[in-house]
């Protein structure tokens, strides 16, 4: 090395890019707060951010679900001790997520080779991350409001309607229902294919899925969605791994090492704010990153051409 | 890595102006006044590690010759180091439905990953046209788009934009006037590679001119590899895809379990 390397560069194998290992660190680090304050993986900050950062977008969905293996394992160890997790409705999402995640390469794969990827993934991050930004937003705004004129709010009501009409139905002792298993693997399947195609665990999706779709109590939602995650995210590294040679371990470790301290820190700080406020913050941030990915397909983008490998990979 | 540049500098021009220096293999005595290369790196393998932050290769040499320096135009230097050649897809978007999505896309056939050139006066002096274009050392004849679709109007646009493209990231150069040549005899120029740069073998190729003609050509290659850690991974990545997957899973849930064993020690304790 001819230059010193005082402000540790890091090449990294497989992104073939190099990069700053503190400003993956600290990327991580403040993805890992905001997600151990909202309760979310983070994956859908942390995809974009990498996609801004200049991890080729390929790359950066396949590291990201290894790395929401490694945060998703460290969150439902404390589930388990608490035993808010429903196993047995894990496993019916997941017979969906697997399904549904082998869907989701086999789309990835189809448009990479037709240069289409980087506008489906971006146009899956603009729909759902506006959806589910400004639904949080309405319905936090809607709690505010109702805890200052009633002093507290209602719990959501169960729904009893085409779910439970449905065949095939199952006893699930954990989560106090007994429904028909369609609809959670049809959720596993959603999800599987988002987390497949975005580069995201799916919480933000499976989780509202679970309480208002499925009727689960809100204690077991969380524990069992990082249950599912876990299992999903490690079959999408896996696919991705064999199929496209595109996870980075050395960018998955420098990201999960920020990522599980800022975790922590961030359970902490959320101990200070009310639910409903760190809800309307956490859809704020969903609208803003929304706004930015969305901008960037409406207006004319500075360099109309892009260069990929020939052949498809 | 650091070599002792200097001495190993100086080593080689005692060498090359004693006129002991073995016979390079690739030298070609092209002009009449049988003008060679004798060439020096200062390294001739770049080894991308964990921390490689882009590199910079010293290039000299000496202008060997049998008979004295021949008169009119002076001797000048072209110094190009290419990088691997392989073909670029290139995508242009366009406005469709309101949003913009890549249309139309070219298959340029071959086009090298990093290519950098030095020239000892500005490049149009250096080198005529024709001669140019028969050692194509132009940044946009180092591309080869012959086989291009021609039915997307204007496919020379997509060759520019790879031009384009790479000359922003650093990997494309063209520096003008910093070959320094001194007595007609010796010269030298520092390469800078950047840290986005791709493993292969990288060429360096030193052409003499005189009056805007290739008077003597001379090729060496650069090995451009990732070493170690990098080098594993990588390997790993592709040859055995499967097990590189579990160890990335393994790495992962020994991370999410050892955070969440050692805070609930510090929580504890």
């Amino acid at each position: 090395m001819l230059r010193s390397n005082l402000f540790m560069q890091v090449y990294l194998p497989i992104a073939e890019v190099s990069v700053n290992a503190f400003l993956l660190l600290g990327l991580g680090g403040i993805v890992g707060i905001l997600s151990g304050m909202f309760g979310v993986g983070g994956g859908f900050l942390m995809t974009p951010l990498l996609f801004f950062i200049g991890i080729p977008p390929v790359v950066a969905v396949a590291t990201e679900a290894n790395q929401i293996v490694a945060s998703s394992f460290s969150g439902v160890l404390a589930h388990f001790r608490r035993r808010t997790v429903d196993i047995k409705m894990g496993m019916v999402l997941q017979v969906g997520g697997l399904i549904g995640a082998a869907v989701g390469v086999v789309v990835f794969n189809y448009l990479k080779s037709l240069g289409q990827v980087d506008l489906l993934v971006t146009l899956c991050y603009v729909v759902f991350l506006g959806v589910v930004g400004t639904l949080m937003f309405i319905e936090s705004l809607n709690a505010i409001f109702k805890s200052k004129r009633a002093g507290g709010a209602l719990p959501p009501r169960r729904q009893r309607g085409w779910v439970h009409a449905l065949p095939f139905k199952m006893r699930f002792r954990t989560s106090g229902l007994y429904i028909s298993v369609i609809p959670p693997i049809l959720v596993g399947v959603a999800v599987g294919i988002l987390a497949a195609i975005m580069g995201v665990g799916g919480g933000f999706i499976m989780v509202p899925a679970m309480i208002y779709i499925l009727g689960m109590p809100t204690k077991v939602v969380v524990g069992t969605s990082l249950f599912q995650i876990i299992l999903v995210t490690a079959f999408t590294t896996m696919l991705h791994a064999t199929t496209n040679y595109t996870v980075d371990i050395v960018l998955a470790v420098l990201l999960l090492v920020g990522g599980v301290v800022g975790a922590q820190i961030g359970t902490r700080i959320g101990v200070y704010l009310k639910a409903e406020q760190l809800r309307i913050l956490l859809a704020l941030m969903v609208m803003v990153v929304c706004a930015k990915l969305g901008l960037d397909l409406l207006l004319m983008p500075s360099e109309l051409y892009s260069l990929g490998a020939a052949g498809g990979h | 890595m650091t070599r002792p540049l200097l001495q190993s500098l100086s080593l080689c021009l005692s060498l090359a102006v004693g006129a002991l220096a073995p016979l390079p293999s690739h030298a070609q005595a092209a002009g009449k006044a049988g003008e060679e290369v004798v060439l020096g790196l200062s390294q001739d393998r770049v080894a991308i590690t964990a921390d490689f932050d882009g590199s910079e290769i010293l290039i000299f040499g000496a202008v060997k010759r049998e008979t004295p320096i021949p008169e009119g135009p002076s001797l000048q230097v072209i110094v190009a180091v290419s990088g691997p050649q392989s073909p670029v897809t290139v995508r242009r978007k366009a406005k469709r439905l309101g949003i913009w999505v890549n249309t139309d896309s070219v298959l340029v056939d071959s086009a090298p990953s990093f290519y950098a050139i030095a020239t000892s006066a500005p490049f149009s002096e250096v080198i005529s046209d024709t001669e140019d274009l028969r050692y194509r050392v132009s940044i946009a004849r180092a591309i080869r788009s012959v086989g291009a679709a021609m039915n997307i109007q204007g496919a020379q646009d997509f060759a520019d934009a790879v031009v384009r493209i790479r000359e922003d990231r650093g990997l494309y150069s063209l520096r003008e006037n910093t070959v320094a040549v001194d007595q007609q005899t010796l010269f030298r120029t520092a390469i800078e590679m950047p840290s986005d740069l791709t493993e292969g073998h990288y060429t360096a190729r030193i052409l003499l001119t005189r009056d805007g003609k290739v008077v003597s050509k001379f090729e060496t290659d650069i090995d451009v590899r990732k070493v170690g850690l990098e080098r594993f991974l990588y390997a790993m990545s592709r040859e055995k895809p499967f097990l590189y997957g579990l160890m990335s899973l393994a790495i992962a849930i020994a991370a999410g379990w050892g955070a969440s064993a050692a805070f609930r020690l510090l929580r504890n304790g």
